[in-house]
């Protein structure tokens, strides 16, 4: 499917993998978004900043295909997620799209294993096959040799990498990082924080990521600034022109 | 022309109309609480300077019953440096509020548009904070180099919260600075 708005500027050549076009959204009379634009291009990694209330969480639930838009649409890689039916749309968020909140939300009967290796299990794939991908994810955040435990003995920033591995398992096109750093003290913060944009640059997964933090959104390549659910700054590459 | 700058300052205030060196001496020490009053000197000598340079020029006298004072209106070209130096965003170093908060004064005064400025000023400073991020998250970087650029992050950061208040104060600030 192709746009027929002309919502992707004709500048960019790569076209970007997920787009929102002046989303709205209330939530009973409060009206948390207000024709919100956005586009996440592949491999990028896009800080969605803004005060609490702004609508940072309501525009990624909308992003992530959680939570229909009243008005406006989300297009991800040719599909339309705002009509897409929700079957389609679980699917997509089990083998496209992986999830990281503020406090991980691992399955507490199951051990570290067991979480990560998760995703992989419900896909089909076989538990050995599951937990040996799972161990290398667990490896790449370094947080071998914590397998067999269950996530209550687990560090605050242990478990929020337990849920990255989580995420990335399936090899996803795009995270969805709701203030993962939130519950966390600022040098385990930063640790997931290197952990997790290390790992999306290496992989070249695009991130959403919500934060209130400037130091967090420091590790993004731009940020997306709202204010009262409609977008301020959509900082593009504004890399360096200032001298130190 | 950067910094911060008494010139700039006089110049703003006498966005408002006509005024003499003791009234600008004033208004600078009210609007400014936190910075050093002015002496008369600085300001007598900065006016003359604004005269030269074009961007001031004086606007007759005004005895009002007591010694006779030199009024000074800002010129055409005097109003576009101001408008040009208010809309400069800083260099993204550490400490750089007062300069920031200056030009959010000085652009209300003058018309111009703080809210923008600061939403630039914020994406020097993000740009800037992503550097720093990146040479301390980059292979091998040393201890030191990293706990350098965590100072300059913190003090970026509590920059960026600061001007984060002031954008939302900005209704309640024109107000004030209006009404004085």
């Amino acid at each position: 499917m192709t746009t027929t708005n002309g919502d992707i500027s004709d500048e960019e050549t790569v076209p970007p993998l997920l787009t929102a076009s002046r989303l709205s959204k209330t939530h009973g009379r409060t009206p948390a978004l207000r024709g919100a634009s956005v586009a996440l291009r592949a491999g990028e990694i896009l800080a969605v900043t803004g005060a609490s209330g702004s609508g940072k969480s309501t525009l990624l639930h909308c992003l992530a295909g959680i939570v229909r838009p009243d008005t406006g649409t989300v297009e991800y890689a040719g599909e339309r997620l705002d009509t897409l039916p929700e079957r389609r749309l679980s699917e997509l968020r089990r083998t496209e799209f992986g999830v990281v909140f503020q406090f991980g939300q691992l399955i507490p009967e199951l051990t570290v294993l067991d979480n990560v290796a998760l995703p992989l299990l419900l896909a089909g794939t076989s538990r050995a096959a599951a937990h040996e991908q799972a161990g290398e994810w667990l490896e790449r955040f370094g947080v071998l040799g914590q397998e067999t435990l269950r996530p209550g003995e687990l560090s605050g920033g242990q478990a929020q990498r337990v849920s990255l591995a989580r995420a990335l398992v399936t090899a996803p096109k795009v995270i969805f990082a709701d203030e993962p750093t939130g519950a966390l003290d600022s040098l385990a913060g930063e640790q997931v924080m290197a952990a997790l944009t290390h790992t999306a640059r290496e992989s070249g997964t695009a991130v959403l990521l919500i934060t209130h933090d400037a130091q967090v959104a420091a590790y993004a390549d731009r940020e997306l600034r709202l204010s009262d659910g409609a977008v301020v700054t959509d900082g593009a590459e504004t890399s360096t022109e200032v001298t130190s | 022309m950067t910094g911060m700058s008494t010139r700039h300052i006089l110049l703003g205030l006498l966005a408002g109309g006509p005024s003499h060196g003791y009234d600008l001496k004033r208004r600078h020490d009210e609007r400014f609480p936190q910075a050093r009053p002015l002496a008369y000197g600085q300001v007598y000598t900065t006016l003359q300077r604004l005269v030269r340079d074009g961007l001031a020029e004086v606007d007759g006298t005004d005895a009002d019953g007591g010694p006779e004072r030199t009024k000074y209106r800002a010129t055409e070209e005097g109003e576009r440096e101001l408008a040009d130096w208010v809309r400069e965003i800083s260099a993204p170093a550490p400490h750089v509020v007062n300069e920031i908060f200056a030009k959010v004064v000085v652009s209300i005064l003058a018309g111009g548009d703080p809210a923008a400025y600061l939403l630039d000023q914020r994406a020097a400073h993000m740009a800037r904070m992503r550097e720093l991020t990146a040479v301390k998250t980059a292979p091998g970087s040393d201890l030191s180099t990293v706990l350098s650029a965590d100072y300059a992050l913190n003090h970026l950061d509590a920059d960026l919260r600061w001007m984060t208040t002031t954008a939302d104060r900005l209704t309640t600030l024109t107000a004030e600075v209006d009404t004085a």
